[in-house]
Parts: C-alpha cells; structure tokens; sequence
C-alpha cells in the first residue's frame, strides 16, 4: 500500500514570534529530517493548505514563518488559538549545506524570501570556520518590514553584513536602497569563485541575477529559490510545474544555469 | 485465445461479467448531448449488451472513474482526521479505444511515478482491466496514427462488433472462463485498428525546441482573443490530470467537513495564482502554449516516454471556439521547422 501523503499530521505551536503586524514565526512540533528551504503544506481545517517554508529547526521542532495575504493564512493568524495545525511535509529538495562547505558565500534576501534561507545562513554564521567568508545582504521595504532582526544582529558579529531598506525615513541603523545597489560595494576575495544564493520576490531575484553577472559572478556559481503555486507538493496537481519541471518536486531551490530556463 | 460470439448470445456473457466485475464503457444518453436533439455519449456502468455503445465516440473519457470529478481525500473534524471509502471497491472492467488505453500509461506516469505514489488513484487503479474497443474506421479529428497510439496490443481482451457477431481476443487467462461459458466458437482474432487518419500531425524534433523562442513566438498570440479560456479542453482530455484542493464544512456543523481535490484546467483564469497576488500565464495565448508545449514536449522529456497526447482529438471535438488543437501542433512544428531564423 502506498502511503497516504494526503492526510496531514496534527503538530503542536510550541512559540509564536510576532515579527511585523502580518508576519509571525510559529515553532512548530516536528521531529523528523528537514533542510532549509524545504516546505510544508500547512493546514487549517476548513480554509485549505498553504505551502509555507522552512525558516529554522531543531530536533523536535520546525520554524514556519507565515505571511498573512490569503485565505488561509489570513486564518491561521485569526484561529490560531487552539494550539495546534496540521502540516503534511516536508516538500521539495531544499537548500544542501554541504554544498556551500569551504565557499566564500554571499546570500542575498529579499523581505520574505529570507524565510526558505534563514535556517542556511543560521548554520553558517554560527560555524563560521565551516566557510571561508559569508557575506549577507538582507533588503526590506521599510523598517515595519524587517524578519528575524535578532538573528541579523548576531549574523551581524561573525558575517559581513548588509541590511538595507527600501525607505529609511527613520534613520533606521540600516542602509538605504535596494540590494542590487550594494553589491558592487562588498569587497570579494575572488569573485569568480564566490557561490551566491538568491531569494525573493521574481522581480528582486532578476535583477539581482543580472547585477552578479556584470560584477563578475560565474553562472554555475548562483542558486535560486523558486516560489510558485504549490498545490499538492506531491507531484501531482499540475499548479507548480514549468516546462518539464515540477517545482515541488525538483526545486524550489535550483542552480541558476537551470532555473534560468525555467521561463513562464 | 479467440472467440466469436453470436450478438444475440452477448447479454449472458455480459451477466456472466457482471457476477465479478463493475462493467465500464461508453453509454448513448439520449437528448443529453450539448445541442438539442443531440445525445451525449460518456461513460457508465453497463448491464446488458444494448448498453453499449461502440459505435460512436465519447466525448467524455473513462479517467473519471480513476479520477473523479471531485473526490473526497479524507473528512475531518476539530481533531480527527478520516480517510474517505473509495467510490470504487469491486474489480471492474473499462472498455477503451487504442489512444485512450495509451492515454493510461499517461495517467500511471504522473499519479505513480512522479515523486510520490498517488494512494487514490492506486486504489481505485488496481481494481481495473482494461477492454479494447477494436476502431473499423477513423473518426472525425483524430490522429492516432501520427501520435503512434493506433494500435494496441496489452489489453484483457478486446472487442469488435460486426456482422451481427461480437469478435474477442482474450489475453488475461483468468477470464477465459467467461468466454467458455457461454457458446462461443474458437477463431484467431486480433483487434481492428486504423492505419490512417484524416487529420495529420506534424511533430516538432525536441531538439529544435528552444523555449526563449518559442515562448514568446507570435504563433500563440492568434489564441490570446480566439480561446475564452473555458477549460474544455482539459476536461475531455483523457491525458490532463491537473487538480486543486478545497476544503468544506458542512452547515449544521462549522467544525466539521471535507476536503477534496477537484479537476483543475490550465486553461481557466487562477491556476497559476501564488498568495499575495500573483499570476502567471495571463493571456490566454500563453496558456495555450503552456498546454501544447506539455502534450508535445515537456512529459516526453521529463518521462524519456512517449508524447502525452494521444491523438484523440476531443479536445478539437468539444472546443466552443473552434480552436483546432492538431493545428497548433502543426504550427509550433512550422515555427521550429528551420529555428530562430525560419
Ligand atoms: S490533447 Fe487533445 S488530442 Fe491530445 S490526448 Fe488530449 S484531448 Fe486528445
Ligand atoms: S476548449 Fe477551446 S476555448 Fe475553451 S479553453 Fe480550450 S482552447 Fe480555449
Ligand atoms: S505543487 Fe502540485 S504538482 Fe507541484
């Protein structure tokens, strides 16, 4: 007999960390194997699934950091009460650290997008001997909109580190301007040879691309994340696939001399 | 092993059938068809010989009895969660023509060898054999020819009804019973099937595929104001598996309910929404792409198999705008013919 994939799992909220008004970190019970930017169908009873990646684990636990913009999540954060949802997963390949062991490594985010590479960058900021340099440019809208600003501040101490916003009008202890602006300022020990990984909205992960390229990155050396309607994550619904590709099956995560063609 | 059957001795080979098995095959609905006065020919459980209906074709496949329309994956409540009955539970025979038992390895494809194993479509499957409906002649779009799907030759047995005589070919040992069980005459009988169609496909050669230039060929924008993007196509498609999933809750009782998964249509406006707003494949040119490109290109790349389109030709049978899906392969391959400088 097949496994029944459809049925997900009862999971228990261990912590809820409020980050903005629409965007909470809920720790998750889940023992289990799991690599960042994997994801889980999360599920509300109800309302339906949303695929929601994973920004952190632990032995016994998984980090889901949700946005509030759907049907379902707009739910999860007003029923959350209770204190449990049910998850089916882990879905897709995900980030593999030991492809980034002994690199110099840059990892630019955009606003949400620094969810699926947060726990990636978790690892390598804390063993930072494992790689040769990590570099980090985190982009936000404005202040209201920064995630995870406790880990920034400790990534802060070991990485070189760039957070900027798109509108500063505070003065917020961060830079101004969008991530591809700071790039051609981070001084590489060699360039051609840094491995890059980029994460966020379409628009922010094209140009920021096209930016490495001109500033000297190799394209074997860039990988993606793509987001996509991930329906089943199974293989199965049709909704995430592009090409002969199935994003819930062979990515999210891709090389970028792969998932340049994968053009919609 | 071959049989002939006298037409008037099939009901009791039908009887006999139907002791062990759901029988499957196309069924003549009278007046139900789109136009007034017209019958629609689809799928149903038969009981007697007059039941069905081999003569013409259906306009709706046999996929909905491996994957209903809309099916209920599990019920829950606050705190419980439990798997549905399948709708299925007996051994059943599905009478098929060539292009559609070819359809099925389609089928088996996605929902078995994608990734994960389906465990509805597997359940439902494993009940099923499959009956080939012999073709005498071509009907109107079809090209089974060139999409190599005319002939047959893994079936349980086939069928061929002509001259008041029912012609069978057994393969599957377990029902040869049946077929001795009633008069019957022993003969060498192999299944019709056609060697050439009206309707003619040209292929394009994977190799000259390139999706920078065919994405944005100006051959898909004809479709952008002629397709209504009503998902037809889809749904007559015996090759299409796409589907979404959504919850109810039942009235009487908000902490209780379903879900299911439905049929989804790459066709129809939302298949492509992300959360926040997104979509992708707005005009519905591109969404035609997106389709031909699946049948002809994309899972024969990705399952080192045949193409996914079989050469059926309902979807040119039920489109409302006429839109002539063999013609679209014809141009794609004119397009790709010579490369980027044709
Ligand atoms: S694409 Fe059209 S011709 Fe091909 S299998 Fe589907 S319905 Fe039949
Ligand atoms: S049936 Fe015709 S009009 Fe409807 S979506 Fe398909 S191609 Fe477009
Ligand atoms: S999310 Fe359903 S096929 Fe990928």
């Amino acid at each position: 007999m097949i496994k029944n994939e459809y049925i997900p799992f009862p999971s228990t909220i261990k912590e809820i960390i409020k980050h903005t008004d629409i965007e909470y970190t809920f720790r998750m019970s889940y023992e289990g194997e799991v690599k960042p930017g994997q994801f889980f169908e999360v599920s509300l009873p109800k309302f339906g699934e949303a695929p929601i990646s994973v920004s952190g684990y632990t032995n016994d636990s998984v980090d889901l950091t949700i946005r509030k913009v759907g049907k379902v999540t707009d739910e999860i954060f007003e029923n959350y009460v209770g204190d449990k949802l049910f998850l089916r997963g882990p879905y897709g390949n995900g980030f593999d650290i030991d492809t980034y062991k002994g690199e110099e490594l840059l990892v630019v985010a955009g606003g949400t997008g620094l969810s699926p590479v947060r726990a990636l960058v978790d690892h390598f900021a804390t063993n930072i001997d494992e790689v040769k340099r990590l570099h980090i440019v985190a982009g936000f809208k404005s202040e209201e909109d920064i995630l995870f600003i406790d880990d920034i501040k400790r990534w802060e101490k070991t990485s070189n580190l760039v957070l900027t916003l798109d509108k500063n009008e505070n003065n917020y202890l961060a830079k101004t301007g969008l991530v591809t602006e700071h790039l051609p300022n981070i001084s590489f020990d060699d360039i051609s040879k840094t491995v890059a990984v980029v994460v966020g909205p379409p628009m922010m992960m094209h140009f920021t691309v096209l930016k490495l390229l001109e500033i000297g990155f190799k394209e074997e050396n860039i990988w993606i994340s793509h987001e996509r309607k991930m329906c089943c994550g199974l293989g199965k619904c049709g909704h995430c696939k592009i090409g002969d590709t199935y994003v819930c099956l062979d990515g999210p995560v891709f090389k970028y001399t792969e998932g340049k063609l994968l053009i919609d | 092993m071959g049989y002939i059957i006298e037409n008037k001795n099939l009901d009791l080979l039908i009887d006999k059938l139907r002791e062990d098995y759901l029988v499957y095959a196309p069924m003549r609905y009278k007046g139900q068809g789109e136009f007034s006065d017209t019958d629609s020919i689809r799928y149903g459980e038969i009981k007697k010989a007059s039941d069905l209906e081999l003569e013409a074709k259906s306009e709706h496949t046999f996929k909905e009895i491996l994957m209903p329309i809309s099916e209920t994956l599990f019920y829950y409540t606050e705190d419980e969660v439990k798997v549905a009955e399948a709708h299925n539970t007996k051994e059943a025979l599905v009478f098929v023509r060539s292009c559609d038992l070819h359809s099925l390895s389609r089928l088996d494809n996605i929902y078995l060898n994608n990734g994960f194993g389906d465990f509805y479509y597997k359940r439902l499957r494993d009940k099923l054999k499959f009956v080939l409906i012999g073709c005498e002649k071509s009907y109107d779009n079809c090209f089974c020819v060139d999409m190599e799907t005319n002939k047959s030759d893994k079936y349980a047995f086939s069928i061929d009804i002509r001259d008041g005589k029912a012609y069978f070919d057994v393969q599957e040992e377990a029902l040869l019973k049946y077929f001795e069980s009633v008069e019957s005459q022993k003969a060498d009988v192999s299944p019709l099937y056609v060697t050439e169609n009206q309707t003619r496909v040209k292929l394009p050669s994977p190799e000259n595929i390139d999706v920078n230039f065919i994405n944005d060929h100006e051959l898909w924008r004809e479709y952008d104001k002629r397709c209504i993007g009503c998902g037809r196509c889809n749904f007559s498609c015996p090759t299409c598996t796409c589907y979404t999933m959504q919850d109810i809750f039942y009235q009487d009782n908000g902490k209780a309910g379903e879900r299911r998964r439905v049929w989804a249509s790459c066709m129809v406006d939302g298949y492509t929404d992300v959360a926040g707003g997104g979509a992708y494949r707005k005009r519905n040119g591109d969404r035609m792409r997106f389709k031909v490109l699946h049948k002809v290109y994309d899972y024969k790349k990705r399952f080192k198999d045949n193409n996914m389109c079989t050469g059926c030709g309902r979807c040119d049978d039920v489109c409302p705008e006429y839109i002539s899906f063999s013609n679209s392969i014809n141009k794609l391959y004119d397009a790709t013919k010579g490369g980027r400088d044709d």
